[in-house]
């Protein structure tokens, strides 16, 4: 395959930024987005061109750090997968795609295509923990038995990669799901319950001190979330959320 | 000098108990004093920095990605292990220690084998009082099931996403300690050396991958929880940044390299399809619970599916070699992974490969789903006679099991492996051996420590499934956090460690001085370029079937290319900014060096053992005709590597294994 890309180029977090237009040639549609990307860059380092810079680590889809915002949409055009995951089968020869960075004001451009999305950790720093000592004299694993279906639920919600692809797709730049599936993923556990009251309060704070937007219901976040993270996190967070403002 | 395991006396069951209750302890007012730095965010790392953290030392941690919760451990699907025994199907601390020193075939160190399996059963606790949900029974207890080389059920699991959920388990316990204070997180920082101080190790050298600041930390002990170095052989299931650097600097800094040549290669991954291809990716053991593998009997049925005349769904059973159950009736489809994955080659290599390079073979489930769909239909009283009702409530079964797996298997193969098998082919994994430890985790730089994967000792040659994550968490959260207070007891008086001396200032030169190399250098080719010419050696002559004229060649091409690498490679960009580049080309360097000492180790190990088989060292008649063939008498030692100024002058320290406990002998699996 023959392709046209455009990629957003920005030197650093102060310049202002622009598309540039690049061709590569003979794609297969073998390969993953990330290695069509790979392509380019040999092709721009053997030209004494600066390569592209875009995150990525593990390539299969599970550490969370590869992102892209393509042909407009977070993680591109099939579902459920991440950029990493995203293969050049999905498009056709002769294609032009928009590559840009996850854009949001909580997410600032480091290079390229690389963001910082450091306000997810300090989130998650704020109250994405139950606050037992890492000592091994804790009570046995199985003394308290956890209904299967919880335990199926909190496993759905904890299976968030933290990639960002829900900012970037919401129109309010919204951190709601990202934040809703860590509190639903202990509030859901027995084991959760102790802190929830603090958690869901501490966490929300935080999120709203990063400059991420509200929640107004269109749902874009669960569609393009490559890991199908589900809205009922967003709703359970906001139960939470209420139980824990009555109680003050 | 002698290396000193420092194993205590005394009957193996009691040994890590009475070692706690002799070893010094540090008062948790004077812990205030003491700094500790950690490199490494994965299940070793994290959980050790967050431990260390919590029993009041001053942490840093360090990681390359841009969260601690991406470090490569999250890629972990099976599951992990623990003598809990609540199948009770007999398991016991004993039987996981001996599965795993059998399965290591007899190459790793006792005492602590033992202490890992001794505290196995804590992890599980630890991490479900964190909130890891791990799979349950309807009737709320913990499920569990079967990895390979063993005849028990000890494998806890989330999914085929384990890994991921442990690792989010300890870093939730770093985030909590992040928000009180005591671990400061440096993420996007690169460890590039070691600094060592009147003999001891005081700090390193690191450089922001933001802003490419050089800069300098001190501690009163070090801590490397850096992972494996499986990428040397670039295609690999490692992640694309995991790498040797830190593990390689503290080698030349004075660590011992021990076992270089121990390297798992996965039976299970998705074969390579084309040269752009970047990494491999695993498809979980725990597959093989499920899953059965085979081949065409006949070769004329392989040269049909080869062109496309054939489906493997059309060849009758008859017609079919499942011949890891041929081979090994005891163990079947769970043998441990050096034995499937050479079992792949053999008839691979016979020709009976089933995809256009001849370098695959079948996982399949139609058996499994099957066996589901009927147990469903039983179950739900519906009709176990309705193929086509069976086939859909197996099938759900299975995407409960391994939907994630399944998934990842589709968007890349562009093939349904509900309907049609698997092809599978196996491809570097993991690293058993790495820095050489004493039973405190200690490094032969005092005050450095090893710890996950980045060390050598619990797995031998051969690392049994679902045991890296046990092995990991079991460092982090219950070995090293007791361990490294008996060194820093002499450091309660110390003070702060200054980063003004001299060591540090050369170790930052040295460091700022290969950054300008890089970017200066006018060469003609991409680190990439370099980095995949040494993977095609290390695979080709240091892979899953080595010989002394293969090792030979490998030894002489590493080194010109390594000279070539440093006349030709070619770093775009500058050292002050955000440069993958850049990063990559040290990380590149250091492979060059240490595949040399990896095929070193191979050549002078003449013996098969593990994931070490040398093709002149085989079993030629009897029962095990063919089977790896282990010279006890010879090679029951470790052997640890002193760095010498290049990697063909290292020196070799032979620390021998002794085995009290358990009766060396042949490994079976038949």
């Amino acid at each position: 395959m023959n392709l046209t890309l455009k990629i957003w180029r920005q030197k650093n977090a102060n310049d202002k930024g622009k598309m540039v237009d690049y061709q590569v040639s003979d794609i297969s549609p073998d390969m993953s987005f990330l290695e069509m990307l790979d392509v380019l860059n040999e092709q721009l380092i053997n030209k004494g061109e600066e390569p592209v810079a875009f995150d990525h680590d593990c390539r299969e889809g599970i550490c969370g750090m590869c992102s892209l915002y393509i042909n407009g949409e977070a993680h591109g055009p099939d579902r459920g997968v991440t950029t990493c995951q995203l293969h050049m089968r999905m498009f056709k020869d002769g294609d032009t795609i928009f590559i840009e960075p996850f854009r949001a004001k909580a997410f600032p451009v480091i290079k390229d295509l690389v963001v910082d999305r450091s306000a997810f950790d300090r989130i998650q720093h704020a109250g994405g923990f139950i606050s037992v000592n890492t000592s091994g004299n804790t009570i046995d694993a199985n003394a308290i038995p956890v209904n299967k279906h919880d335990a199926d639920d909190a496993f759905s919600a904890a299976t968030c990669i933290g990639c960002g692809a829900c900012v970037a797709s919401c129109k309010n730049s919204s951190a709601m799901l990202f934040v809703g599936a860590k509190v639903s993923q202990f509030a859901l556990l027995p084991q959760g319950q102790v802190e929830a009251t603090d958690r869901v309060m501490n966490m929300v704070k935080q999120m709203d001190e990063e400059g991420f937007g509200n929640c107004t219901n269109t749902g874009a976040c669960e569609v393009e979330c490559p890991k199908g993270i589900s809205l009922e996190n967003i709703a359970r967070m906001n139960s939470e959320y209420l139980k824990a403002s009555l109680k003050g | 000098m002698s290396l000193d395991s420092k194993v205590p006396k005394g009957p193996i069951a009691d040994k890590w108990t009475n070692h706690k209750n002799n070893i010094n302890l540090v008062n948790p007012a004077n812990k205030r004093l003491i700094d500790v730095i950690v490199v490494g965010t994965g299940l070793a790392g994290g959980s050790a920095a967050a431990t260390l953290a919590e029993l009041g030392y001053n942490v840093k941690a360090f990681c390359f990605q841009d969260s601690p919760r991406r470090a490569h451990s999250i890629a972990a699907q099976g599951g992990i292990n623990a003598a809990k025994n609540y199948q009770g199907d007999g398991d016991s601390n004993y039987r996981l220690f001996y599965d795993t020193v059998k399965g290591g075939d007899y190459r790793s160190r006792e005492a602590n084998v033992y202490r890992l399996a001794e505290v196995s059963a804590n992890i599980i606790d630890q991490c479900v009082a964190q909130g890891v949900p791990f799979a349950r029974e309807y009737g709320g207890l913990l499920d569990n099931r079967s990895f390979g080389g063993v005849l028990v059920s000890r494998t806890f699991y989330a999914a085929g996403q384990t890994g991921q959920q442990l690792l989010l388990g300890a870093y939730s316990a770093m985030n909590r300690q992040i928000g009180r204070g005591k671990i400061k997180m440096y993420n996007r920082h690169e460890m590039l050396d070691v600094v060592v101080v009147d003999g001891k190790a005081r700090g390193i050298i690191t450089r922001n991958l933001v802003t490419g600041e050089i800069e300098r930390h001190s501690a009163h002990a070090v801590v490397l929880g850096s992972g494996g170095y499986g990428n040397v052989f670039f295609l690999s299931t490692n992640a694309m940044g995991s790498n040797v650097t830190a593990a390689w600097k503290a080698h030349k800094r004075g660590a011992y390299f021990a076992n270089p040549c121990y390297t798992q290669i996965h039976p299970t991954c998705i074969p390579v399809s084309g040269d752009h291809q970047s990494k491999l990716t695993l498809m979980s053991e725990s597959l093989r619970n499920d899953g059965r593998i085979w081949v065409p009997k006949n070769i004329e049925d392989v040269k049909a599916i080869r062109e496309g005349r054939l489906k493997p769904t059309e060849i009758a059973e008859e017609n079919r070699d499942y011949y890891l159950e041929r081979r090994y009736p005891a163990f079947g489809n769970l043998v441990p992974r050096d034995v499937a994955s050479r079992a792949a080659k053999e008839r691979c290599d016979a020709g009976y490969g089933v995809n256009a390079t001849g370098e695959a073979v079948y996982l399949d489930f139609a058996s499994a789903i099957t066996r589901y769909g009927k147990e469903q239909a039983h179950v739900k009283g519906l009709d176990e006679n309705d193929a086509a009702l069976v086939k859909k409530l197996g099938q759900e079964v299975i995407k409960t099991k391994y939907g994630n797996l399944f998934q990842m298997y589709e968007k890349i193969v562009d093939q349904n492996p509900y309907e049609t098998p698997m092809m599978i082919y196996p491809a570097v994994h993991y690293t058993m051996g790495g820095l050489w430890v004493d039973y405190n985790l200690q490094t032969t730089v005092p005050g450095l420590y090893a710890i996950g994967e980045a060390n050598f000792s619990d797995h031998g040659a051969n690392r049994l499934g679902a045991s890296a994550l046990m092995q990991g968490l079991a460092d982090g959260y219950f070995v090293l956090p007791y361990t490294i207070g008996d060194y820093l007891a002499d450091d309660i008086r110390t003070g702060p460690i200054s980063t003004e001396s001299k060591e540090f200032e050369e170790a930052e030169k040295n460091v700022r001085e290969r950054i300008e190399f890089f970017v200066n250098n006018e060469g003609k080719h991409s680190v990439d370029y370099f980095h995949k010419k040494l993977g095609k050696i290390m695979w080709n002559k240091v892979g899953m079937a080595r010989n002394v004229k293969g090792l030979t060649e490998a030894i002489s091409e590493i080194k010109a290319l390594r000279e070539e690498f440093w006349k030709e490679v070619k770093v775009p960009g500058t050292a002050n900014e955000f440069n993958e580049e850049l990063a990559k080309a040290g990380r590149v360097a250091d492979f060059l060096e240490l595949g040399e000492l990896f095929a070193k180790d191979a050549l002078h190990r003449e013996e098969s053992c593990g994931g070490h088989f040398r093709e002149d060292f085989v079993e030629e008649s009897g029962e095990q005709k063919g089977e790896a063939k282990r010279d006890d008498e010879n090679f029951a030692y470790v052997a640890a590597w002193e760095y010498k100024g290049q990697p063909s002058e290292a020196q070799l320290h032979k620390e021998e294994l002794e085995f009290n406990d358990i009766e060396l002998k042949q490994r079976s699996y038949k």
